[in-house]
């Protein structure tokens, strides 16, 4: 299926510049993995990193700086090209190198009515983790501070104005008041990450209302 | 093959590098180089001796995985600018950096010169847009790339004519993936 809800500018430039907490990067690194759309974007970004470079004011190197170099690389061997890792499961390789595997290494934890997360280990400064809605069950309640940002691996959700399918990725600042719901057929699986804790209001899920049985 | 407009065929040292191990070539591409990615890390807080050191740690990889360098995607100037950046991420303990699924462009022993020159002449082309923005747009994109700003504080907004590079790789990637089907 076509990816409709794409990675913001920002995100993809302060990734670029290396500027994201690790669990944003995850997010985009996997969204990137699925997307051409902004793989491109992504690279339209580097280029200007590119062009930076090029116009920079120089700092001359030491003296000896190009015969430390040479004699470095008299010992070094070039690495030779290897084929790209291929993921055989939902998780593109950069999730599956944060999870240790694919789908059946994750270690959920239940937060009941049925849903499950995961926190993956990254650095302090944003939280991303998996979780799991059964098919037709509403994603817990949690106020949220700060960006969050939830991309979809498996199944699809909707709230009242969108639904998010495979690939596809929701930008939710602190405004978005919402209740997405996984659509009925498939369990959805989704990877999460926003920079300020969460702040769960009521850990058991409503159940869907009829109208998001679609 | 893709010239610089100084004259300089960056790309193609760096394919000497690449299937030749070409010393020669590689010290042309330090000269150049290095003392930009010196510049670039002591821009982005880093002191003159660690900026010398990573510099010559960012050069050591151009030189160690120059197989991945493929001049029809991307110049030299923004491959040696990723580099640097996740050295800048190492060396100054920013947070981890996921990188994307790698693509299988598979071997590509005779790159489309076409791609190969828009590649190259895309640097030259930004450069000049970059040098045509008003002062003020300038310095911001310069501090966002420097690491000064945080990622909510990044106006992504540039003025930059970047829609011709990304439908550029838009295209590359579609023709990709017909080859993988
Ligand atoms: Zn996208």
């Amino acid at each position: 299926m076509k990816i409709r809800h794409h990675l913001s500018d920002q995100l993809l430039m302060a990734y670029s510049v290396g500027q994201l907490p690790e669990a944003f990067n995850l997010v985009v690194a996997t969204h990137v993995s699925m997307c051409d759309e902004c793989r491109a974007r992504l690279a339209s970004f580097d280029a200007v990193g590119g062009a930076l470079i090029e116009e920079i004011d120089e700092i001359a190197m030491g003296e000896a700086a190009l015969e430390a170099a040479l004699a470095r690389i008299d010992g070094l061997p070039q690495a030779t090209r290897t084929e790209p890792l291929k993921t055989a499961g939902i998780f593109p390789a950069p999730l599956a190198d944060y999870v240790g595997g694919d789908l059946s290494a994750v270690r959920w934890r239940r937060i009941g009515g049925g849903v499950k997360q995961a926190i993956l280990p990254t650095g302090r400064s944003a939280t991303a983790r998996l979780l799991y809605i059964p098919a037709g069950v509403a994603v817990p309640d949690h106020g949220h501070r700060g960006m969050e940002l939830t991309l979809v691996l498996q199944g699809a959700f909707a709230d009242e104005n969108d639904r998010f399918d495979r690939g596809d990725i929701e930008i939710a600042d602190e405004e978005v008041e919402h209740t997405p719901v996984a659509l009925a057929g498939e369990d959805c699986i989704c990877l999460a990450a926003t920079d300020a804790p969460l702040r769960f209001r009521g850990l058991v899920p409503r159940l869907a209302q009829p109208l998001f049985r679609i | 093959m893709a010239q610089a407009e100084d004259g300089t065929d960056w790309a193609g040292l760096m394919l000497r590098v690449r299937d030749c191990q070409d010393r020669a070539a590689f010290a042309a591409l330090f000269r150049h180089f290095a003392p930009r990615v010196k510049a670039f890390l002591m821009k982005s807080g880093a002191g003159a001796a660690l900026a010398e050191e990573c510099a010559q740690d960012v050069m050591a990889v151009l030189w160690q995985k120059a197989h991945l360098f493929d001049p029809a995607r991307a110049s030299v100037a923004t491959w040696v600018f990723t580099i640097a950046r996740n050295k800048r991420i190492d060396a100054l303990r920013k947070d981890r950096r996921a990188e994307p699924e790698e693509l299988d462009w598979g071997p590509e022993p005779e790159p489309d010169q076409a791609e190969v020159m828009e590649a190259q002449q895309e640097t030259e082309r930004l450069g000049r847009a970059l040098a045509a923005l008003p002062e003020k747009q300038r310095a911001l994109i310069e501090r966002a790339f420097f690491g000064e700003l945080s990622h909510s504080e990044i106006a992504a907004e540039t003025g930059l004519p970047l829609g011709t590079i990304k439908s550029r790789i838009r295209l590359a990637l579609e023709k990709l993936r017909q080859q993988m089907t």
